[in-house]
């Protein structure tokens, strides 16, 4: 079984925002106004923010200077907390260890938000608009399997969504192989933002299968887990700087 | 066979539920008004979204949770309390059964009502019934929730049945046609025959036993919301028995209020509920009080003793960071209140000279410790100094014990007004305390920078409209059915009658 894992190389990591953008594009996460966006409320499935977060008085000021940035996608864990806690199974793990979030399905209690260690969960609270024609240029693509509503699909006010390692491509590229009559290999499907990565810092295939890359670099020295502490054994790694 | 009643209690009881006088009329306007704004504006958060609230990321639980576990903790008050008093077969209760049971019934409706409107689609509240995952915490809760609403609903219809028998029998001839109709139905042709007796009251003993557990259940399982999670701050096993405390502790403080409210609403109630209950009952506030200060006091040392990198900065942020105020004003209200309801049971009733025991003494005292409290909020950069901060803490602690000392003599000789401010204090402060339960674990989350919350005039309304929403039933309620146990006072007179000879 194929076990969908990317691995983000923090040493290769330029902190271009590049990823960003092309999750928010593939995956028609609305802009929000900066008002809005002070509040707390922008949506960004994969974000890039500065570590650590909760700077000390000691180290804020030159030359104390330390900043990492990291950049950070959902973590699919394996014993997810938000998949726990909802009362509904909007939101689940497949198979193939991707968490999905069904627009459908949420009620909007808001229970994952609150009991992800990671904050990878948004909420619309909100309608969500596009700028003029922004709108035009949204990915059409959705993922829609009885009745569930799923992927880059429009979100309704009032419910959660997340990064889905882009599961609506792995569909596609599934869909793919069988229009041309052939196996689907794992190497065939990257989300978004390890297709854009300028440093070529992100990867992505499956972590079952020893020969590939990912599983190659998750045994680097190098290799760790972000808040391996809250015991939701996240399954996105990272290679640690330095 | 018809029933009978005692003249009195019919005149005092039952006359005033057939007077629709003008004050019943202006309370009612006066609750429309109260709840109005609250509900339109509510209206607009279901048009708009949950965006007109102050809730952010991470900051995705605000003031309706606080609400919703407030509520909560006063409904799981009422009926248990009832129900362990009938086990110990408690005399005094059978004035407070009543109102007690109902508060519960109204306090889990508001609560539920709480979180459908903190719902971002309670248009798909029915899912939770359709895909219910059993394994979830908030399905635990909406099954508790639910099962303690009908069970409370259950138990105080079976006390209300030989009333609602009584008032079918001695309702006026002006009365109207639908009333008496449905006293009729309601009263499932209660005659009031021995083996009915029998039945019910096995019946209620039954209902009591089973209360108390499913009672103790609902707010375990609320507490489960946060302390199943991985969060700093909730992750503990002391939140359980702490939520449990605390709910019984607030009940109680509603309980006098609610029972205040009815006796200044209808002032023949003042024979039934005398002041010994208010002295019974305050027993047990204040030993629910002081199990409160121990859980409190368990919390805040372990978490600021030990100083762990995450759960810390939580802890720190109640004792001097930005919910300092919510947090050093639930404790001084809790100890105010503990204040208000020990001193007066110790002091003699003698008049005294002492200026340390003067009315006047502790007004000022009072009012100076509320300045400076307000000073320290607001941290004005001109008072920023260590040492002037710690010259104003020390003024306030004196001053505060001079304000407690100052008022005993006063609270002395008016037990049940002193007992109603007690339990407005304990209202008020446990309503900080679910909002420092809540709130600091938000806005400090781990991966998300540190955010701050300020309801929004949408929260503010529809927690006002939510408590004027309580009242309404409350009021409404007791214009159908007598909100006291007119047979259990009855029996209550027997046995002390058959005690006497």
């Amino acid at each position: 079984m194929t076990d969908w894992c990317m691995v983000i190389d923090l040493e290769k990591c330029v902190a271009c925002q590049g990823c960003s953008i092309a999750c928010r594009f593939e995956n028609n996460t609305p802009a929000v106004s900066p008002q809005e966006s002070k509040n707390g409320r922008a949506i960004r499935w994969n974000d890039v923010f500065p570590l650590p977060l909760h700077i000390a008085p000691d180290q804020g000021e030159y030359p104390n200077v330390k900043t990492h940035y990291i950049t950070r996608p959902c973590m699919h864990c394996k014993n997810a907390p938000c998949v726990k806690v909802c009362p509904v199974q909007a939101t689940f793990t497949d198979e193939e260890g991707i968490v999905h979030q069904n627009y459908n399905r949420c009620i909007g209690c808001r229970f994952c938000t609150v009991a992800c260690p990671y904050g990878v969960r948004y909420f619309n609270w909100f309608e969500p608009k596009w700028e003029e024609t922004l709108a035009e240029y949204r990915n059409p693509d959705q993922l829609s399997v009885n009745g569930s509503l799923e992927g880059p699909a429009v979100r309704p006010t009032g419910v959660v969504e997340k990064c889905t390692y882009c599961v609506h491509r792995l569909v596609k590229a599934r869909e793919q192989a069988k229009v041309e009559g052939r196996d689907f290999r794992p190497d065939e499907y990257v989300p978004a933002c390890v297709q854009t990565c300028t440093g070529k810092a992100r990867f992505f295939g499956d972590l079952d299968d020893p020969d590939s890359t990912v599983s190659q670099l998750s045994k680097s020295l190098r290799a760790i887990h972000l808040l391996e502490d809250s015991g939701a054994h996240p399954k996105t790694l990272y290679l640690a700087e330095g | 066979m018809q029933q009978t009643i005692n003249l009195h209690d019919r005149d005092e009881l039952i006359a005033p539920l057939y007077q629709f006088d003008r004050k019943f009329w202006t309370t009612l306007v006066v609750l429309i008004v109260i709840i109005a704004p609250g509900m339109l504006l509510y209206a607009r958060q279901l048009v708009l979204g949950l965006g007109v609230t102050d809730l952010n990321r991470p900051v995705f639980w605000g003031a309706y949770l606080v609400n919703f576990i407030f509520l909560i903790g006063i409904a799981m008050a009422g009926t248990v309390i009832s129900a362990v008093l009938q086990l110990l077969k408690v005399n005094w209760r059978r004035p407070i059964t009543r109102i007690a049971e109902s508060l519960t019934v109204f306090g889990l409706m508001t609560a539920g009502l709480q979180i459908i409107m903190d719902m971002g689609r309670p248009d798909r509240l029915v899912f939770t019934l359709l895909y219910g995952r059993l394994q979830a915490p908030l399905l635990w809760d909406i099954a508790s929730l639910t099962l303690y609403l009908l069970t409370a609903i259950f138990a105080l219809y079976l006390q209300l049945i030989p009333d609602i028998a009584l008032l079918r029998d001695t309702s006026p001839a002006s009365a109207p046609l639908w009333r008496k109709k449905l006293y009729s139905i309601l009263s499932l042709g209660w005659t009031g025959a021995k083996e009915q007796w029998r039945r019910l009251e096995k019946a209620i003993t039954v209902v009591s036993v089973f209360i108390i557990p499913i009672g103790i259940s609902l707010h375990t399982v609320t507490s489960w919301l946060f302390s199943t999670t991985v969060q700093p701050g909730w992750k503990s096993t002391i939140l359980g028995p702490y939520f449990v405390v605390g709910a019984i502790f607030s009940g109680i403080g509603l309980l006098f209020i609610a029972t205040t409210f009815a006796r200044q609403y209808n002032k023949h109630l003042k024979e039934y509920i005398t002041e010994s209950f208010y002295t019974n009952l305050g027993w047990i506030f204040i030993v629910m009080s002081a199990v409160w200060f121990y859980f409190t006091l368990n919390e805040t040392l372990v978490v600021v003793t030990e100083q762990e990198t995450l759960e810390f900065p939580v802890m720190a942020s109640k004792l001097f960071g930005e919910f300092a105020p919510a947090f050093w004003g639930m404790i001084i209200l809790m100890i105010a209140a503990t204040w208000i309801l020990v001193a007066p049971k110790f002091v003699s009733d003698k008049p005294t000279r002492n200026p340390l025991f003067q009315t006047a003494t502790g007004l000022v005292a009072t009012a100076i410790s509320i300045v400076i409290f307000f000073l320290l909020w607001l941290r004005l950069p001109a008072l920023a100094a260590p040492a002037i901060q710690s010259i104003l803490i020390f003024a306030f602690i004196v001053l505060f014990i001079f304000a407690l000392l100052g008022v005993t003599k006063w609270m002395k000789t008016r037990i049940i007004t002193s007992t109603v401010i007690a339990s407005a204090f304990v209202l008020f402060g446990m309503w900080l305390e679910r909002w420092n339960i809540l709130l600091p674990t938000l806005t400090h989350a781990r991966l998300i920078p540190y955010t701050t919350y300020n309801p929004t005039i949408t929260e503010i309304a529809v927690t006002i409209s939510t408590f004027g929403i309580l009242t309404l039933m409350f009021v409404v309620f007791y214009k159908f059915f007598p909100s006291i146990s007119i047979w259990e006072v009855e029996e209550g007179r027997a046995l002390e009658a058959d005690s006497t000879h």
